[in-house]
């Protein structure tokens, strides 16, 4: 005989420790399952691209820092990226280099949090967590030592980047490098077989291959469906063509792959960052650029694999000194739109934990 | 490399009966009118030579004239580009059919062009605002927008 | 009154009273005067302490000002690394950042606040207990820092809760949200509960 139950509506957010910053979940749970899921989202939208009609383009750097701020360096790197394209400006060699080691240090960082705060979500309080910060604080050190921020950097400029590495910069990049791949062993050997996490993601939030290709999701969320899909080898941009390195793929699509796709290309960082320095040339870093710079009339899109997808800006320029229109290609938002599919006949504790393995981050979401 | 495929490459490789929806060619893009869109949108998808699966991003941006809808496909398969464009005239009402059927990664960013410039996409399952909260005067990408406070 | 007339009273008299007041204090001060604390165990002695009410009150509160999470943007990864390894904030007894306002006493404004958000911020500064304070952090939540003028962001977070302690920079590193910390107990030790301040 089946048990009479009733719907009720349960309200996650928008300030909840599991939704990482300020996101709404209304979910209608049939019991523990959660039969409709509405994301609500909003709490962040700052409005930036409306700001940013109104400002220079150079002035615009800065805000791009501050839409994934947990990855600054590599929104920083596509904005500069599509106004480059659309003057038509070159970019010093070593500045091609200086921007993929700042990139790949920034997805190394972006990474870690998101290892570690999915392992908080799956109810690990805090070890995981402050282990991937003591990290991730090595790899703040650098850019502190780069441009002098922790967090938000501003620091690349239409054709180049705004100054040179100090001298200190290299050795202590090699030393971190040295010892990063142990770090990154030790711990994927705590996470990777420990029983809770294998029970609590192996199965648990599925994408299947078809709906992550026609939701448009990217980066990791796309390829831990199996899809062979990364822009740094697809399109490749700035000088990513000169270097080895694999795209590492899952299969099921579940919170698990989308874990071990992180952890992998956390090791192709290294490997593409300890080639950057092999090749890493002399020179200069900064192409001058008129200080009343005035792009032709025109449009441009470029896009990058930031650590979190493929991250695009859609530039319109009327020939004044600012932007006509300056639209941003969200990865997160757009990896969300599948999200009720993922959570939609599991449990409210799955959904936390699905929710998580997306790894978002509010400032790009909203804008 | 990713290979961006003119307008008129595309153009030529359309089939007859879509023919009367082609507005222009631009060497970057092709540009559609708005009651073909579905339909040429489809036909892209859908043929096995082109493939556009993916959807990369929609966006739309206020000439004041007219809106103009700027839609980037990419084939994964194929690994080549198409920018679509189609254009909306009427101020009050922009009307323009959505491709959430086609690609779901619409979905999210048709709520947010309605939302930030006021174009209602004609077939999207939930056409409501998606940042600014229920109440909130006008849409602020548009360039006459100004801020009652 | 006139000069050199002598004195007013007479020098016996005096020399007299001195001298009884001291053979009665001597009198009565045969036996030796007991230690108050005598009652008390040697135990108990060394773990009493005098101080006010308001002293030791503040004490407590200062010493474990738990934040209540509050963190829409940027900011909050700075206060993340504030609270993890390196800069360890439970120095100062602030390690729990409880979810629920009602076990908190402190609100860290660590990010941008929208129009959108404000209700909920509202809300849950209301429903955090007596005595409650908040730092605003960061340049957005002193006064809505890069995007003031933005059509759906509050310019600062004093619009919508009272602010003690403020805290620049975008985003303030943080030291210097551990400066700010230190500001906001010695803010709290200057307080006074039972005693009104003059105005």
């Amino acid at each position: 005989m089946a048990l009479k139950t009733e719907l009720f509506v349960i309200n996650l957010g928008p300030l909840h420790p599991s939704t990482h910053g300020v996101f709404r979940m209304l979910a209608t749970m049939d019991g523990e399952v959660i039969v409709e899921l509405e994301p609500v989202f909003g709490y962040l939208h700052r409005g930036i691209e409306k700001l940013a009609e109104n400002r220079t383009y150079k002035q615009n750097i800065p805000f791009t820092d501050r839409m994934d701020y947990i990855a600054s360096m590599s929104n920083e790197l596509s904005y500069v990226m599509a106004v480059e394209k659309l003057a038509g400006i070159q970019v010093p060699e070593r500045a091609e280099y200086l921007r993929v080691i700042m990139a790949e240090l920034q997805r190394i960082a972006s990474h870690l949090i998101a290892v570690g705060s999915l392992a908080n979500d799956l109810g690990a309080f805090q070890t995981p967590f402050l282990y991937m910060f003591r990290e991730r604080e090595r790899i703040l050190d650098l850019f502190d030592m780069v441009c002098g921020q922790r967090l938000l950097y501003n620091y690349m400029r239409f054709g180049g980047v705004s100054h040179d590495i100090p001298d200190e910069f290299l050795p202590a990049l090699k030393k971190l490098l040295k010892h990063f791949p142990g770090f990154i062993a030790e711990y994927d050997q705590l996470l990777a077989d420990n029983e809770i996490l294998l029970a609590r993601t192996k199965g648990i939030g599925v994408l299947p291959k078809k709906l992550a290709i026609s939701s448009s999701a990217s980066g990791p969320v796309l390829r831990a469906s199996g899809v062979k899909w990364d822009i740094r080898k697809a399109d490749p941009y700035s000088v990513y063509d000169r270097f080895d390195f694999d795209i590492p793929t899952g299969s099921a699509g579940d919170c698990y792959d989308r874990y071990r796709v992180r952890i992998a290309e956390m090791y192709q960082s290294i490997r593409i960052l300890n080639q950057a320095i092999e090749q890493l040339p002399s020179g200069n870093v900064l192409n001058k650029v008129p200080l009343r710079f005035r792009p032709p009339v025109g449009e441009a899109f470029a896009h990058i694999e930031a650590p979190k997808g493929e991250l695009g800006f859609y530039i319109v320029s009327d020939g004044s000194e600012k932007p006509y229109r300056f639209h941003v290609r969200s990865s997160i938002l757009i990896n969300l739109t599948a999200l009720r599919d993922m959570i939609i006949g599991w449990k409210l504790a799955d959904a936390i934990v699905t929710f998580g393995s997306i790894d978002i981050c509010l400032g790009e979401v909203d804008r | 490399m990713t290979l961006a495929l003119a307008g008129s490459e595309a153009a030529a490789r359309l089939d007859k009966s879509l023919a009367a929806g082609i507005a222009g060619l631009n060497p970057d893009s092709l540009l559609v009118k708005s009651e073909f869109l579905f339909d040429i949108a489809a036909f892209l998808k859908d043929e096995p030579g082109l493939n556009f699966n993916y959807l990369v991003h929609i966006t739309a941006i206020d000439y004041c004239d007219y809106f103009e809808l700027v839609y980037h496909l990419v084939s994964l398969k194929h690994n080549h580009s198409l920018v679509i464009k189609t254009r909306c005239t009427d101020r009050k009402t922009p009307t323009i059919p959505s491709v959430v059927s086609l690609w779901r990664g619409a979905e999210l960013q048709e709520r947010e062009i309605f939302d930030l410039m006021g174009i209602n996409f004609e077939g999207h399952p939930n056409m409501k605002r998606i940042f600014l909260w229920e109440g909130f005067q006008g849409h602020p990408l548009r360039k006459d927008f100004t801020d009652g406070s | 009154m006139e000069v050199g007339k002598g004195h007013v009273y007479s020098g016996a008299e005096l020399d007299i009273h001195e001298g009884k007041m001291i053979e009665e204090l001597k009198e009565r001060s045969r036996d030796i005067i007991p230690d108050p604390d005598s009652w008390l165990t040697d135990e108990l002695r060394q773990n009493i302490l005098l101080t006010t009410v308001d002293a030791a009150l503040n004490w407590a509160r200062r010493t474990a000002i738990w934040p209540v999470i509050s963190f829409p943007a940027c900011c909050a990864f700075e206060f993340m690394g504030a609270a993890a390894s390196r800069f360890d904030i439970s120095r100062f007894g602030m390690e729990i950042v409880r979810a629920s306002p009602r076990q908190a006493d402190l609100m860290i404004t660590a990010g941008t606040l929208t129009w959108k958000m404000a209700p909920q911020i509202k809300r849950l500064y209301d429903q955090m207990a007596e005595p409650k304070w908040v730092i605003a952090m960061g340049a957005c939540g002193i006064s809505g820092g890069v995007f003031k003028g933005s059509y759906s962001v509050v310019p600062g977070y004093n619009h919508i809760v009272p602010v003690d302690v403020y805290v620049p920079g975008c985003p303030p590193r943080p030291e210097a949200l551990l400066y700010g910390i230190q500001m906001l107990r010695e803010k709290i030790k200057r307080r006074k509960s039972f005693v009104e301040e003059k105005k």
